[in-house]
């Protein structure tokens, strides 16, 4: 007899005990079975703050779990080293850079100008702040006055024509910001539009992904300044106006060419994504003869909704990265029109105003990626596997 | 004639020389109403079988009636539960279970096909986890999720791909008498792969051992001719159950011993016997 047979007899003789087992029978029913029958666990019911982190968590801000843990008394030591490890540490780190900071920029000096130190640059925003909020007082101010001339002349004489007249006031620091997240939003929705219907049907036919893919390559690392020309000459040949549609020019062609910077991401993700479902999937729907739309909406969507929203989350953040420098040479009035302006001033608040902006562009790229995160969360079924 | 009918079927995996034969004239013809068990060793091709018959792939060489009709592609009439489960993860429980009724009875309204995916959940005893997503699920729950899809899509005849493979003795036990039930009172045709004897020897009204693959082909074929229903500890004294057992297991033990002599590397996962002691 070989070995083989052996693990057979082998296997045969451990496997007698769990026939002498109690094995339920439909005549009896015991107990055991009963408990055996019904062993899902049932969650306890979670106090309140555990269903605020749980919110928090989906929100990007888990480090506040320590604090609130703190407050309730959930074993304060160890929320204490938590707390420590989650907010003291980065402070301490935020501490030396700025300190750091401070000490480069009182040494280096040069002719050409000087690097802000940190208080400069506080002093600066609260002076962006300031102009906005001086600015919109004047615009307000304004119209109320055109409103009390209007109303005179209308007293006068009902049938004067009274108009209006459009504030030209410069924008503020606040307005660009606005504009550069309008011109991101724009751009991100137009990759989207593009990218995804592209990327599924690349997803659903192999012929369609081998004919389109080298395309995609050679376009994905074409540099912003390529794509802004091109998106210029084609806009500046099909529209003469400066204002169509409603929209400035330098507008529409910012967010188109940050729409074809960004759009590739999405559209490889997708064509990944859609390609890819695992074949049990299509299995089930093949079993239930789902017709093509229900299998690609109930089926291939939701499977490769992960894969998607990577690619989502990646097209944005490369649209906020590409639409300063667009914006710049646009001339778009956002975000990189200001740092544009503020170089070209020159004066000795304008570096310090620079990195103001700088500051602003990064948590404005941070917020953006954080948005993506808790809408991902919402809609795909992985929630715990994300970033 | 049979109800399903399975003539001359051979299936072989890619081509050239990665070509690998795993069915070989796969003859079967199953009465309608029947219980059939399918027991091989891992890797003989009992998912490929189960997925012939499902019309998830289809024959090289031979054909499968059902009703007399070649099969065409894969269709809720043939309700399976696959090996690995196949949940949709981005639906709960009764999610799941609902998007099958929904396509099968599309007449319905919501609340007539939100009671029958209940029905059939809680059958499974999974009224509890009703709102759970399959990643919340265990193992055993997730397979019994599966049993609960596939049986409430009224399908004519129930593949089952190892259904209670992942599942703990007890509630094995327990899904084992649910089958058995289902099977008596709604007259299923079914079509069972174990890698149990004692679960065959329960459940069903024929045993067919697969051989291994390459190659495979069906052994002899037992047949269980005892009274239904099948009470476990009484089934361990009766003579006839005894001497068929034995028989397959000295059937599978032969196979197995083959194994060893074709390819001595190889290490198979094997059937989990079960004897009773013999005084
Ligand atoms: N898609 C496939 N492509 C190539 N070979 C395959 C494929 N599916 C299965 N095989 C091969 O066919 C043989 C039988 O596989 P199958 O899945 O049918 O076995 P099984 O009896 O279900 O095993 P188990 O009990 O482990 O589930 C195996 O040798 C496997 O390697
Ligand atoms: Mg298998």
């Amino acid at each position: 007899m070989n070995s083989n047979l052996n693990k057979i007899e082998e296997e045969t003789t451990t496997e007698v005990i769990s026939v002498s087992e109690p094995t339920p029978s439909k005549t009896a029913k015991s107990p055991v079975k009963q408990s055996a029958q019904n062993h899902v666990p049932q969650a306890p019911k979670k106090p309140t703050y555990e269903r605020v982190i749980k919110l928090l968590k989906m929100v990007g801000l888990g480090f506040l779990e320590s604090l609130i843990r703190l407050i309730v008394g959930d074993d304060p030591k160890r929320q204490l080293k938590r707390i420590w490890l989650g907010v003291g540490v980065p402070l301490i780190a935020f501490i030396v850079f700025v300190v750091a900071w401070q000490i480069t920029a009182s040494t280096l000096k040069s002719d050409l100008g000087k690097i802000p130190s940190p208080s400069e640059v506080w002093g600066q925003s609260e002076v962006l702040w300031k102009d906005h909020v001086n600015e919109r007082k004047k615009e307000k101010a304004f119209f109320e006055r055109v409103e009390k001339r209007n109303a005179k002349l209308l007293a006068r004489n009902p049938q004067a024509k009274v108009r209006t007249p459009a504030y030209t006031g410069k924008p503020t620091f606040i307005d660009q910001i606005i504009t550069s997240l309008k011109t991101v939003f724009a751009g991100f929705l137009l990759a989207s539009f593009i990218a995804l219907p592209i990327g599924i049907f690349m997803g659903l036919s192999k012929t369609l992904r081998i004919a389109i893919n080298p395309l995609v390559q050679i376009f994905k690392p074409v540099s912003p300044v390529v794509w802004l020309l091109l998106v210029t000459m084609f806009v500046s040949a099909l529209i003469s106006q400066n204002i169509f549609l409603g929209m400035p020019k330098a507008f529409i062609i910012s967010f188109i060419s940050v729409a074809l910077c960004s759009m590739w991401p999405t559209l490889v993700n997708t064509s990944v994504g859609v390609s890819s479902v695992d074949k049990d999937f299509i299995n089930v729907a093949r079993v239930l003869r789902l017709n093509t739309w229900n299998k690609i909406v109930k089926v291939v969507l939701p499977a490769s909704l992960p894969l998607v929203f990577t690619g989502l989350r990646i097209s944005l953040s490369i649209a906020w990265m590409v639409l300063i420098a667009i914006e710049l040479l646009a001339q778009n009035p956002g975000l990189g029109k200001f740092v544009w302006d503020e170089f070209q001033n020159g004066s000795t608040d304008s570096n310090a105003k620079i990195i103001v902006a700088l500051f602003v562009i990064g948590s404005i790229g941070f917020a953006l990626d954080r948005i993506m995160v808790v809408i991902q969360k919402m809609v795909t079924f992985n929630k715990n596997d994300i970033a | 004639m049979a109800f399903l009918e399975l003539k001359n079927v051979s299936k072989s995996y890619g081509k050239g020389s990665s070509k690998t034969d795993v069915l070989k004239n796969i003859n079967l013809s199953v009465e309608e109403g029947e219980f059939i068990c399918i027991i091989g060793f891992s890797g003989s091709g009992k998912t490929t079988l189960i997925s012939l018959i499902a019309g998830l792939i289809e024959p090289d060489e031979g054909e499968i009636l059902l009703n007399g009709q070649p099969i065409k592609g894969p269709g809720p009439d043939r309700g399976i539960v696959f090996q690995n489960y196949s949940l949709l993860p981005w639906l709960n429980v009764f999610g799941n279970v609902g998007m099958a009724v929904k396509k099968v009875f599309p007449k319905w309204g919501k609340d007539q096909r939100a009671t029958h995916s209940k029905k059939y959940v809680d059958m499974v005893n999974l009224t509890p986890a009703l709102e759970k997503l399959p990643a919340e699920l265990s193992g055993g729950m997730k397979q019994r999720v599966s049993v609960a899809r596939a049986l409430a899509m009224n399908p004519e005849i129930l593949l089952l791909d190892e259904p209670l493979s992942a599942l703990d003795a007890l509630t094995r036990g327990t899904l084992q008498e649910e089958i058995e039930k289902i099977w008596a009172r709604e007259k299923k045709t079914v079509v069972m792969i174990t890698n149990d004897v004692d679960e065959g020897m329960l459940l069903a009204d024929r045993i067919i051992p697969l051989k291994l693959a390459p190659n495979a082909t069906f052994g002899p074929e037992y047949r269980i001719n005892i009274d239904r229903p099948r009470d476990k500890t009484a089934l361990n004294n009766n003579p006839e159950f005894k001497k068929i057992r034995n028989s397959i297991i000295k059937y599978l033990m032969e196979i197995g011993s083959e194994i060893q002599d074709n390819s001595k590397d190889l290490d198979f996962t094997l059937p989990d016997l079960k004897p009773v002691e013999f005084n």
